[in-house]
C-alpha cells in the first residue's frame, strides 16, 4: 500500500498534466463551443499553462524518490521534467494566437498528452514503459503535426511522420524483445547485471543496434532523418518547435540512460585501432553522418523551417558525441547541450512563427529587412542563430565546447580527437547558413510593399524570455551546469 | 645645446610655415628666410667658438635613445663637420633668395627647403649611424617633392629616378650597417672606427667584410655621385627649380663626400686600401667623362650639372689617392694631408661656386623666356655687363683660376694625388682641360660676340639680385686669396683622419 | 581599471542598441565618448601597471571563478605586451570613430557593432584564461560580418562572408588545439600560465601537430601567406572604420594569439615548424609587396601592403630572439597605427569624396591641390609605411631584421628586399593617387568639400602616435622587452631556445 501511495505521489505531475488535458477537452466541449475561435484557443491555452505551472511548482517543491520495477523517479529525473514542462508551457503560449485550427481544445489536449509522454519517458527505467511512453509521445505528435487541415503540407508531414515513426517503433520493439530474450529482464539495472562478463552474442548486438535505430529515428539522426525536413516544414510552427525541443531532450536523456545503465560493458571501442563491437561505433557512425548530412544539406536551403530541420539533424550529431564521453562528463554534457539547444530552437521557431503570422511564408526572402520593422524580434533571432552556430557568449557555444571537450577527454585520451575535428569543421561550415538568415534580416533592404502586423504580446514575451535564457546560460553556464553536476554527483545512475 | 638648436630651428620653422593658412604666403616666405638667417647666425657662432687647435669632436651632445639597440642621440662637430655645416647654412638663404619669386604655393616650397636644411644639419653633426640615417633619409623627401612639384617638364621621371637611386643606395647602406651591428653590437661611428683599427670588424670573414664595405660604398657612391652611379643626376639637376638645384649641388652632394670621410674612411681602412685601384679608376672616370659630356651639351643647366659631377670627382680622387698604405714617413703623410685638405676645401668652394653658377643660369632662363640653350644667346656682355662680370667670376672660379676659390682645393688635391697616385692623376688632367674648354665656351657663346636684336633690351642685374649674389662672390674672392681660413679648420680634422687610417 | 576598457565598450554598445530614433548625432557622440573613455582607461592602466610591466611581472586585473566544472576562470591580466596592444586598440578605436563621423544611415547599429568589436578585441588582449580568450576572439567575428555586409562597398556580402568563414575556420582550428591541450595537460585548468607550465610535459608528437594547427588557426587572421586571401577582399569591401580596425587591430589579434597561445603552449612544436613558418612569412612579405605594386585599386594596394607588413610580424615572432620578438610586437603597434592612417585617407578622405578608387581615374584629378591635407597626411603615412626612420616602423623593422639575421640570415636578406619593394609600391601609389603627370587638366579637378574637423583630429591622432613612438621608441620598448621574460613567456625560453 505504501508503495502504491508513494508511486502515486511521485506521479503527481503526470497526473496533473493528464488531468489538465482532460479538463481542457471538457471545458472546450461543454462551455465555449459557440465562442469565437480566438477565445477558445485563449482559454484552452490558459488552462494548459496553468496546469504546466502547477506541475512545475510541484516538481520544484516536492522532491521525491521511488524505485519500482516500472518506475524510477529520482531527484535527477524530477528535475529534468522542469525544462520539459517549461518547453511545453512556451509552446502553448506560442500557440495561443495561432489560426491554423478551430479545434483548440483538442490541440492543447494533444499537446499535454505529448508532455505526459515526455514525463513518463524520463521517469522509467523499464524498457517496456519506455516504449509505451515513447509511443504516447509519438502518436500525440503525429496527430499534432496534422492539425493544420487547411495545408496539404501539414497532412503530408504527418503521414510521413506516422509511417516513419511506425516503422521505427517496430524496430525498437523488436530490438527490445531480442534484448529481453538474451537478458531475461526488462529493467535496465538488471539487464546490466545479467550481461556482465558474458561474451556478446550476435543476437544481442542485433537487438542493441535495432533499438539504437529506433531511437536514432526519434532523434532525427542521419541516415534516419528523412522525415525531419518535411515534418518541420509542413507541421504548424508551434508543433514543429515542440517536436524540435521537448521530444529531443527527453529522447536523448532516455537513450543515454539506456546505453549507460544497461549496456556499459557493450560499449565497444570508439577509436580507430583495435576495434571492438558495441554501441559506440554505431553512435560514431550516426554522429558523423548526421553532422555531415545536416550541415551540407542546410547550406542550400531557402526555407527557414527546412533549414532549421537540417540544422537539428546536425545538432543531433553533435549531441551524440556526448554519449561517447567518459562517465564523468557524458551525461552532464549531453543534458546541458540538449536543454540549451531545445530552448534555442524553440525560440527560433517562435520567431519564424511570428513572421508567418504577419502574412508571409517562412522562406529566406520573407525575412528581408526584418530588423527595420521588428528590431526586438530580429535581435532575438540573432541570438538564436548565433547560439546555434556556436558563437560565444551564447549557450550554444558553451554547449558545443563542453561536448567537444568531453569527447576529447574520453579515455583513452584524445582517441576521439578525429571526431572532434569533424564536429568542429562541420560547426564552422554551419556559420554560413545561419549568417544567410541573419544577412536577410539585417543587411537586405525590406521590400517596398511590406505590411507588418505586430506580433502578439504573449509571443514577444515568450521569445524575449527564451533569448534571455540563451544569453544567461551562455554567460553563466553554471546556472544550469552547476545544478546538473550537483544532481549527478548525489544521484549517479 | 647649440647643435641641437641648429638642427631643430629649421625643422620647427618648417612645421610652422607649413601650418600657416594658404593666404599667408608672404608671411611664410619671410618667416622661412628669417629662420634660415637664424641658422646661419648659429653656424657662424659655432665657427667663432670652434677651437681650431683641438683635433677631436667639439660641442658634443649625447643621450641614450634606444639602448637595447645601441642607438644614441650623439652629435658633435670636428673640422669636417663644421665646414659642411657652414656651407649648408650659407647655401640655404642663397637658395631661398633665388627662389623668392616662385609662383606656385611658395609657402610649401619654403617649408620643404627648411626641412631639407634640417636634414642637412642633422646629417653633418650625427655620430651614431641610426641618428645619421634618420636625417639622411629626412633630407630625401623634401628634395623629392621640390623636384616633383616645381620642376621642369620632365620632372616626374627625374624625381622618381632621383628617389629610387638614392633610396636603393640607402637601403644598401642600412643593410651593411645592420651587418656591422650584428658583428660588433655598435652603431657608433667612433666605436666602429676603433674596432676596425684594432683588428678588423669581421675577424676572418673577408668576404663578409668586403660585402659590407661595398654596401656602404654603394650608398655613398650614389649620392656623390661616382660614375657609373651618376645617371640620375643630370636629369634631376636639370629639371629641378633653380633654388633646389642650388641646394642639391651646393649642399646635398656634399653629403656623399662627407660620408666617405666620416664613415668609409675610418671604418673600412683595409678594404679601401684593397679596392683602391678600381676606385681610383672610377674617380678618374668621374672627372673625365662628365667633363666630356658637358662639352657635348647644348643646355646650359645640363652643362653645369655635368660639371658638378666633374668637380666632385676631384674630391673622390683626393680621398682615394690618400687611401694608400704608406710607411708613415712625414713625406707621405704630408702628401696625404695635402690631398685631404684639398678635398675639404674643394667641397666647400665647389658648393659656393656651383650654386652661384646655377643661380646665374636660372637668371638667364628667367630673362630669356625659359630659354637656356648654349646657342640661344650671344653678346650679352654689351647688354648686361655686371651680370656678365659676376657670372664670369663664378665661371672662372669653377675653372680653377688662381686667386679665386676654386684654385686652392684643386691644387692641393693634385699636389697630393700626383705623388700618391700618379698615373690616375695624370689621366685626370684631361678633365681639367675639358672643363676649362667648356666653361670658356659658355663665356664665349653667351657673353661675347654680336648681340642679337631680340636681346638688346636684356636687363642687367637688379639691385636685389646683386645683393643676393654679393656674399657668395665676396667669399669666392676671399677664400681664393686666404684659403687658410678654411685649412685652419680643416687641417686638424685631416690629421685626425690620417691617424685613424 | 583595464577591465573597464572591455566593459565600457560593451555597455555603450548595448546602450546604443536601445537608443530610440534614427538621429545619428547621439549615436556618434556616445560612440566617441565610449572610445575616448576606453583610451583613457587604457592609458591609466598603462601608467598604473608600468612598474610591474617594467619588472616583467604579470599584473592581475580580475580573477574570479566562472565555470567550476571545467576549471575555467574569468581571469584578466596584463603584462607589457598586452598593455602595448591595448593602447593600440584605444588609439585605433578613437580614430575609427572620428573617421566614421559621416555615417548617417543606421548609425546606431553601426556604432553598436563597432564598439562590440572593440570590446572583444580589448578582451582578447587582456585575457589570461584560454577559454575566456577564445570567447572574446569569437565574439569579435560577428560584428565584423555585419559591419562589412551592411555598410561596405565593393562586393560586400561576398567579402563579409569570406572574412567570417575564414575567421571561423581559423578559430575552429584553434578550438581543436585548445581542447587537446586541456585534455593532455589533465590539470583541469584553462589558465595560460598554469598550462604553460605543463607545456614541456606534452609529448613531442602531440606538440608537433597541435602547434601547427593552433598557429595556423590564429595566423589565418594575421594574414599568413597563403591563408591571407580574405584580407584584400575583406579590406576593400569594408567601410573605412571597419577596414581601419581590420588591418589595424584585428590582424594583430591573430598574431597575438599565435604568440601567446601557440608559441607558449607548444614550444617543442614551435621549434619543429620554425623554419617553415619563417619561410612563409618571408613569402608573404615579398608577395604582398609585389602584388601591391601592380594593383589598380587604391584600397587593394593598402590591403596587400597589410599582408606584407604582417609578414614582418610573423617573421619576427619566428626568430625566437629577444630582439626579434620585441620588434614583432612593436611592428604590431606600428603597423596598426599606420594601416589605420592609410585606410582612413583612402576610404574616408578620398573615396567618400571622389567615389572612385581606381588609380587611373584618380591621377588626373591632381588631388594634392584639391585635398592638400589628405595629400600631406598620406605622404607622412607613406613615409612611415616605408619604414623611414623617425617613424615607428623603422625601429620595429630594424629589430626584426637584426633578429632574423641572427637566426636565418637568408630570410633577413629576402625581407630586406621586401622593404625595397615596399618603397617601390608605396611611392607608386602615392604618386598615382595624388600627383598628376605632366600637364594638369584643370577641368579634371573634382569639387570636393574640405577635410572636416573630425577627420583632421583622427589623422593628427594617428600621426602623433606613430611619430612619438618613432622618436621615443623606449616608451613602448620599456614595456615590451621586460615582459618577454614574464611568466607568460617563460616557457618559450625554457625549451632551450636562445
Amino acid at each position: 500500500m505504501n508503495l502504491y501511495l508513494e508511486c502515486l505521489a511521485a506521479l503527481t505531475p503526470e497526473i496533473v498534466i493528464v488531468a489538465t488535458a482532460l479538463l481542457v477537452l471538457l471545458v472546450d466541449l461543454a462551455v465555449v463551443q459557440e465562442k469565437a475561435a480566438a477565445h477558445r484557443a485563449a482559454l484552452a491555452g490558459a488552462i494548459t499553462c496553468l496546469g504546466c505551472s502547477l506541475a512545475m511548482v510541484w516538481l520544484a517543491l516536492m522532491p521525491c524518490s521511488v524505485h519500482t520495477a516500472m518506475l524510477a523517479v529520482s531527484p535527477m529525473t524530477q528535475w529534468i521534467k522542469l525544462p520539459l514542462l517549461l518547453m511545453t508551457f512556451l509552446a502553448a503560449v506560442l500557440s495561443w494566437h495561432e489560426r491554423f485550427t478551430r479545434h483548440a481544445g483538442e490541440y492543447f489536449a494533444m499537446l499535454l498528452l505529448a508532455a505526459a509522454g515526455l514525463m513518463l519517458l524520463v521517469s522509467s527505467d523499464n524498457l517496456l514503459l519506455i516504449f509505451i511512453a515513447l509511443e504516447l509521445l509519438s502518436i500525440s505528435l503525429y496527430a499534432l503535426a496534422a492539425f493544420d487541415k487547411g495545408s496539404v503540407a501539414s497532412s503530408e508531414a504527418a503521414l510521413k511522420y506516422l509511417l516513419f515513426g511506425g516503422m521505427s517503433a517496430a524496430f525498437t520493439l523488436f530490438g527490445i524483445s531480442l534484448i529481453y530474450g538474451i537478458a531475461g529482464n526488462l529493467q535496465l539495472g538488471f539487464i546490466a547485471a545479467r550481461l556482465r562478463g558474458q561474451p556478446g552474442e550476435p543476437v544481442f548486438y542485433a537487438g542493441l543496434v535495432m533499438t539504437l535505430i529506433g531511437f536514432a529515428f526519434k532523434l532525427a539522426a542521419a541516415p534516419f532523418h528523412l522525415w525531419a525536413p518535411d515534418v518541420y516544414q509542413g507541421a504548424p510552427t508551434p508543433v514543429a518547435s515542440f517536436i524540435a525541443s521537448g521530444s529531443k531532450v527527453a529522447s536523448f536523456f532516455v537513450l543515454a540512460r539506456i546505453l549507460l545503465t544497461a549496456f556499459p560493458n557493450a560499449r565497444g571501442t570508439a577509436s580507430l585501432d583495435d576495434f571492438l563491437p558495441g554501441w559506440a561505433p554505431v553512435i560514431i557512425v550516426l554522429a558523423v553522418l548526421s553532422m555531415v548530412a545536416g550541415n551540407v544539406a542546410a547550406i542550400v536551403q531557402t526555407n527557414v523551417k527546412r533549414l532549421l530541420a537540417y540544422s537539428a539533424i546536425a545538432h543531433a550529431g553533435y549531441a551524440l558525441l556526448a554519449l561517447l564521453a567518459g562517465q564523468r562528463y557524458a551525461l552532464s554534457a549531453l543534458l546541458f547541450y540538449t536543454i540549451t539547444y531545445a530552448f534555442t530552437v524553440l525560440g527560433a521557431f517562435a520567431v519564424v512563427g511570428v513572421v508567418e503570422n504577419s502574412g508571409r511564408q517562412a522562406s529566406l526572402g520573407d525575412f528581408a529587412g526584418l530588423s527595420r520593422r521588428a528590431p526586438l524580434m530580429s535581435f532575438c533571432m540573432l541570438v538564436f542563430m548565433l547560439s546555434l552556430a556556436g558563437i560565444p557568449p551564447l549557450s550554444g557555444f558553451f554547449g558545443k565546447f563542453y561536448v567537444f571537450t568531453a569527447a576529447a577527454a574520453a579515455p583513452p585520451q584524445l582517441s576521439l580527437l578525429w571526431l572532434v575535428v569533424v564536429a568542429v569543421a562541420a560547426s564552422a561550415v554551419s556559420l554560413y547558413y545561419y549568417l544567410q538568415v541573419l544577412k536577410q534580416i539585417y543587411a537586405v533592404a525590406p521590400p517596398p510593399t511590406s505590411s507588418w502586423t505586430r506580433p502578439a504580446v504573449s509571443a514577444q514575451v515568450a521569445i524575449v524570455t527564451l533569448a534571455v535564457i540563451v544569453i544567461a546560460l551562455g554567460c553563466v553556464p553554471d546556472l544550469l551546469l552547476g545544478k546538473i553536476t550537483a544532481l549527478l554527483k548525489s544521484h549517479p545512475f | 645645446m647649440i647643435l641641437t638648436f641648429l638642427t631643430f630651428v629649421p625643422l620647427t620653422a618648417g612645421v610652422l610655415v607649413a601650418l600657416l593658412g594658404p593666404d599667408r604666403q608672404k608671411l611664410g616666405r619671410n618667416l622661412a628666410f628669417a629662420a634660415s638667417l637664424l641658422a646661419l647666425a648659429l653656424a657662424v657662432a659655432l665657427w667663432a667658438l670652434f677651437d681650431n687647435a683641438r683635433g677631436g669632436l667639439q660641442f658634443v651632445e649625447r643621450a641614450p635613445w634606444v639602448p637595447s639597440l645601441g642607438i644614441e642621440y650623439y652629435v658633435g662637430v670636428d673640422g669636417l663637420g663644421l665646414l659642411t655645416v657652414l656651407l649648408s647654412a650659407l647655401i640655404v638663404p642663397f637658395a631661398m633668395l633665388a627662389s623668392w619669386k616662385i609662383g606656385n604655393n611658395p609657402k610649401l616650397y619654403f617649408s620643404l627647403v627648411l626641412f631639407l636644411e634640417s636634414g642637412l644639419f642633422g646629417t653633418f653633426t650625427a655620430q651614431n649611424f641610426i641618428h645619421w640615417f634618420v636625417f639622411w633619409e629626412l633630407s630625401l623627401i623634401p628634395a623629392f617633392f621640390l623636384i616633383r612639384m616645381w620642376g621642369g617638364p620632365n620632372r616626374s621621371s627625374a624625381a622618381f629616378q632621383f628617389f629610387v637611386y638614392t633610396m636603393a643606395g640607402s637601403v644598401a647602406m642600412l643593410a651593411a650597417f645592420l651587418a656591422l651591428y650584428a658583428a660588433t653590437g655598435a652603431f657608433d661611428f667612433a666605436q666602429l672606427a676603433q674596432a676596425a683599427h684594432r683588428g678588423g670588424l669581421f675577424a676572418g670573414h673577408k668576404t663578409l667584410a668586403t660585402a659590407v664595405f661595398l654596401g656602404v660604398l654603394l650608398g655613398l657612391a650614389v649620392k656623390v655621385p661616382l660614375v657609373p652611379f651618376h645617371t640620375w643626376l643630370p636629369a634631376a639637376y636639370t629639371e629641378a627649380p633653380t633654388g633646389t638645384a642650388m641646394l642639391l649641388t651646393g649642399a646635398m652632394s656634399k653629403m656623399g663626400v662627407y660620408g666617405f670621410l666620416r664613415i668609409l674612411w675610418p671604418i673600412f681602412p683595409e678594404q679601401m686600401r684593397a679596392w683602391r685601384l678600381p676606385l681610383l679608376v672610377l674617380a678618374a672616370a668621374t672627372i673625365v667623362f662628365p667633363a666630356a659630356a658637358a662639352f657635348a651639351q647644348k643646355d646650359l643647366k645640363r652643362m653645369v650639372a655635368y660639371s658638378s659631377i666633374n668637380h666632385l670627382g676631384y674630391c673622390l680622387l683626393g680621398i682615394f689617392a690618400a687611401a694608400r698604405l704608406t710607411d708613415g714617413t712625414v713625406a707621405w703623410t704630408d702628401e696625404q694631408a695635402a690631398a685631404l685638405n684639398g678635398v675639404m676645401l674643394q667641397m666647400f668652394n665647389h658648393g659656393l661656386t656651383a650654386s652661384a653658377l646655377f643661380y646665374f643660369v636660372g637668371l638667364i632662363e628667367q630673362r630669356g623666356g625659359a630659354l637656356r640653350g648654349l646657342n640661344d644667346f650671344g653678346g650679352l656682355r654689351q647688354a648686361a655687363p655686371v651680370f656678365c662680370g659676376l657670372m664670369g667670376i663664378a665661371l672662372f672660379a669653377s675653372l680653377g683660376l688662381p686667386g679665386l676659390n676654386g684654385f686652392p682645393g684643386e691644387f692641393l688635391i693634385f699636389k697630393g694625388a700626383l705623388q700618391l697616385a700618379s698615373l690616375t692623376a695624370l689621366c685626370s688632367i684631361p678633365g681639367l682641360l675639358l672643363t676649362a674648354i667648356f666653361l670658356l665656351t659658355i663665356l664665349q657663346r653667351v657673353f661675347s660676340g654680336p648681340l642679337p636684336a631680340k636681346w638688346s633690351g636684356w636687363p642687367d642685374l637688379t639691385m636685389g639680385e646683386r645683393l643676393t649674389a654679393l656674399p657668395v662672390i665676396t667669399l669666392i674672392f676671399v677664400l681664393g686669396l686666404f684659403p687658410q681660413l678654411l685649412t685652419g679648420v680643416a687641417n686638424p680634422a685631416v690629421m685626425q683622419l690620417l691617424k685613424l687610417f | 581599471m583595464l577591465a573597464w576598457t572591455i566593459y565600457i565598450s560593451f555597455l555603450a554598445a548595448a546602450f546604443l542598441m536601445f537608443l530610440p530614433g534614427d538621429n545619428p548625432r547621439p549615436a556618434k557622440v556616445t560612440a566617441l565618448l565610449a572610445a575616448l573613455a576606453g583610451l583613457a582607461c587604457a592609458l591609466m592602466g598603462v601608467i598604473q601597471c608600468r612598474e610591474h610591466a617594467g619588472a616583467g611581472v604579470l599584473t592581475d586585473v580580475v580573477n574570479a571563478p566562472w565555470i567550476a566544472e571545467l576549471g575555467i576562470r574569468y581571469h584578466l591580466a596584463a603584462d607589457g605586451i598586452s598593455l602595448v596592444l591595448v593602447l593600440l586598440t584605444g588609439i585605433a578605436a578613437v580614430a575609427g570613430v572620428l573617421f566614421s563621423w559621416n555615417v548617417e544611415t543606421r548609425s546606431r547599429e553601426f556604432f553598436a557593432l563597432y564598439l562590440a568589436l572593440i570590446g572583444g578585441v580589448y578582451g582578447v588582449f587582456l585575457s589570461v584564461d584560454l577559454f575566456l580568450l577564445f570567447v572574446f576572439y569569437e565574439v569579435a567575428i560577428i560584428p565584423k560580418y555585419f559591419l562589412i555586409a551592411i555598410w561596405g562597398s565593393t562586393r560586400r556580402e561576398y567579402g563579409a562572408m569570406k572574412l567570417a568563414l575564414y575567421s571561423f575556420v581559423g578559430s575552429a582550428m584553434v578550438l581543436v588545439g585548445l581542447i587537446a591541450a586541456y585534455v593532455v595537460a589533465g590539470a583541469k585548468t584553462f589558465d595560460l600560465v598554469e598550462l604553460a607550465k605543463h607545456s614541456h610535459s606534452f609529448p613531442a608528437a602531440f606538440q608537433n601537430w597541435a602547434f601547427i594547427v593552433v598557429f595556423v588557426g590564429f595566423a589565418i587572421l594575421a594574414g599568413l601567406w597563403p591563408f591571407h586571401t580574405w584580407a584584400p577582399t575583406g579590406h576593400v569591401a569594408a567601410p573605412t572604420a571597419a577596414s581601419m580596425l581590420l588591418a589595424g587591430v584585428v590582424m594583430k589579434l591573430g598574431a597575438y594569439g599565435a604568440l601567446r597561445v601557440a608559441m607558449t603552449l607548444f614550444p617543442i612544436g614551435l621549434h619543429t615548424w620554425q623554419n617553415t613558418i619563417a619561410a612563409l612569412a618571408v613569402v608573404g612579405i615579398v608577395y604582398g609587396a609585389l602584388v601591391a605594386l601592380v594593383q589598380q585599386d587604391f584600397k587593394f594596394v593598402i590591403g596587400y601592403s597589410s599582408v606584407s607588413h604582417m609578414g614582418f610580424v610573423l617573421l619576427g615572432l619566428m626568430t625566437l630572439t629577444q630582439i626579434g620578438l620585441s620588434g614583432a610586437v612593436l611592428q604590431m603597434f606600428s603597423h596598426g597605427i599606420i594601416a589605420g592612417l592609410l585606410f582612413a585617407v583612402v576610404g574616408r578622405m578620398v573615396y567618400d569624396r571622389t567615389h572612385t578608387r581606381d588609380l587611373a581615374e584618380l591621377q588626373p584629378m591632381n588631388l594634392n591641390q584639391v585635398l592638400p591635407f589628405a595629400a600631406a597626411t598620406f605622404v607622412v603615412g607613406c613615409a612611415a609605411s616605408m619604414g623611414l626612420p623617425g617613424f615607428s616602423g623603422f625601429i620595429a623593422e630594424l629589430q626584426v631584421l637584426v633578429g632574423a639575421w641572427q637566426t636565418f640570415p637568408v630570410f633577413a636578406v629576402l625581407a630586406a628586399a621586401g622593404i625595397l619593394a615596399g618603397v617601390a609600391y608605396t611611392l607608386r601609389v602615392l604618386l598615382k593617387a595624388f600627383f598628376a603627370e605632366g600637364v594638369v587638366d584643370a577641368r579634371a579637378r573634382p569639387r570636393c568639400e574640405r577635410i572636416s574637423l573630425p577627420e583632421r583630429a583622427g589623422a593628427l591622432l594617428l600621426l602623433a602616435a606613430t611619430l612619438i613612438v618613432g622618436l621615443c621608441p623606449r616608451l613602448l620598448l620599456d614595456l615590451i622587452t621586460p615582459s618577454l621574460n614574464s611568466p607568460l613567456m617563460k616557457p618559450l625560453w625554457k625549451a632551450g631556445l636562445p
